[in-house]
């Protein structure tokens, strides 16, 4: 009840006349696909940098660890604003290591379409951490070890043991991701700043529609629950329940 | 301990997306309703000027406490509309004063009692070495400008419109404090913000006046609310903000007398 009463607070409200115009107009198109795409690319870097990062938190023993845990939970405590400005400071112009690259590499990451998959993954990669973790700590490790008995390298039980044993937890682990990453508005409008087609993703859109146009606002963030319900709930029956 | 260590983590998702819920506009503005008890919803622009115009007329009102909730002007328009209980409003424009009114939630007329104009905001010292707004249109100076939903980008887009100058920004930031902490931090080298505002940040930023900004002046109405708790506090604050000490004050911020 609590969780999908502001939903239909939304039907309830929703300009359902002007809707179909509403829908055509061409800025909710690029929103909705650039969140789309970066919402993905954030789930991508989270799963290559996300998964290894849960094995050793599961599986390996080293000095700090416990802290090293503490750590990876820091995005989901920090407020998302004040990620965005510890964002900047490490990678934008001035920043710990965006000066660096700026000026080796020509590159900076602020206003850019890299600079919203970077601060998206910020924020959602704990959530795919924490489940992969769960889910490693739930798989017997006897089963690597036996692998490892019979000649198996730690890349090859990795790949051929432990990951089909933890796919239920890394494929809900990479949903929670993806719909973080999806709703991610604070760090991404403080980091990557906001421009239309470039960095403007669904929830920014919102948010400005918001400031003049509540019906605006309201239509934009329809659209943005049905896709990512639509696509959660296809994903969902064809990994989890498989 | 390990379960504990990921109960902890779960509690702080848990806690994290509940504070995501909660921390919307209407939750600012629930302070009691108690007699002598005045909230004023004001443009975030006014912050200093307000709280030091809130303290004198404690001072000269004893057993009156006021409480700002200072935020973008268009949200807490939206606040009100949506009946939270504030005393009085003071807009960053008439466009967003006029959503009120409209709603049926002002008590009279809104009066202006500033003006606010447009600067180019630079790092300080002014290392690129910007005059003019036409230098903003050089290739690789990297500008913010304020979103065009809110006021400071409509008048930024009315300023460019008369010079005329076209400009690429980065990025058109949600208000204007934002768009000034991108000058501050260094990711881009200009923004356009207001008088005031590169003024309250005069330690970190320079404000470059420029022509064309006149043709894009900020008014800033003031009005009591209908459903002001204490309607005769209301009233007096409103008096008091057009009074010439409380003007004084607001000059000295920047502000322009209307």
């Amino acid at each position: 009840m609590f969780l999908t009463l502001p939903l239909f607070g939304l039907l309830w409200r929703a300009p359902w006349s002007t809707l179909p115009q509403r829908l055509t107009e061409p800025g909710i198109l690029a929103a909705l696909r650039l969140s789309l795409l970066t919402a993905t690319l954030a789930t991508a870097v989270s799963l290559v940098l996300g998964v290894p990062l849960a094995w050793l938190l599961a599986r390996t023993e080293f000095p700090g660890r416990r802290l090293v845990r503490a750590l990876v939970t820091v995005p989901l405590v920090l407020p998302p604003v004040v990620g965005g400005v510890a964002l900047l400071l490490v990678f934008g112009r001035r920043g710990l290591l965006g000066s660096w690259l700026d000026t080796t590499f020509g590159v900076s990451l602020p206003f850019t379409t890299a600079g919203v998959v970077v601060a998206e993954a910020f924020v959602a990669m704990p959530f795919l951490v924490i489940s992969v973790e769960g889910a490693l700590r739930g798989a017997d490790a006897r089963y690597e070890e036996a692998a490892a008995t019979l000649g198996a390298g730690r890349w090859t039980a990795f790949r051929r043991v432990t990951l089909p044993l933890i796919a239920p937890g890394v494929a809900a682990g990479g949903m929670l991701c993806w719909a973080r990453a999806l709703g991610e508005f604070g760090a991404t409008i403080t980091f990557a700043g906001n421009f239309p087609g470039r960095t403007q993703t669904m929830p920014l859109a919102v948010y400005l529609a918001l400031e003049q146009d509540v019906d605006a606002a309201i239509v934009l963030s329809l659209v943005l629950l049905v896709v990512s319900i639509a696509i959660l709930a296809a994903l969902r029956d064809r990994w989890v329940a498989a | 301990m390990r379960k504990t260590l990921i109960g902890a983590a779960l509690a702080a998702v848990l806690a994290v997306s509940g504070c995501g819920d909660s921390a919307s506009p209407a939750a600012s503005a629930s302070a009691g309703a108690a007699s002598g008890n005045l909230t004023v919803l004001a443009a975030a622009s006014l912050t200093e000027s307000f709280n030091r115009i809130g303290k004198d007329f404690e001072a000269a009102n004893p057993g009156v406490k006021v409480t700002f909730s200072y935020g973008g002007s268009s949200g807490l328009a939206q606040q009100i509309i949506a009946g939270a209980p504030a005393d009085v409003f003071a807009a960053a424009s008439p466009a967003t004063m006029k959503t009120v009114t409209e709603a049926g939630d002002a008590a009279g007329e809104p009066r202006t009692f500033v003006r606010n104009q447009l600067v180019i905001a630079v790092a300080k010292g002014n290392p690129k070495g910007i005059r003019t707004l036409a230098d903003l249109t050089r290739p690789g100076l990297k500008v913010a400008l304020c979103a065009e939903q809110v006021p400071c980008g409509s008048a930024a887009a009315k300023a460019l419109a008369a010079a005329p100058v076209e400009i690429t920004p980065v990025t058109l930031e949600q208000d204007v404090k934002s768009a000034l902490s991108k000058v501050k931090l260094g990711e881009v080298d200009a923004a356009l913000v207001y008088r005031t505002d590169a003024k309250a940040a005069a330690g970190d930023v320079e404000g470059i006046e420029f022509p064309e900004s006149a043709g894009a002046v900020n008014d800033y109405p003031i009005v009591a609310l209908k459903n002001a708790p204490d309607p005769a506090a209301a009233a007096a604050f409103v008096t008091f903000v057009r009074s010439g000490p409380a003007l004084d004050v607001l000059v000295d911020a920047g502000f322009q007398k209307p």
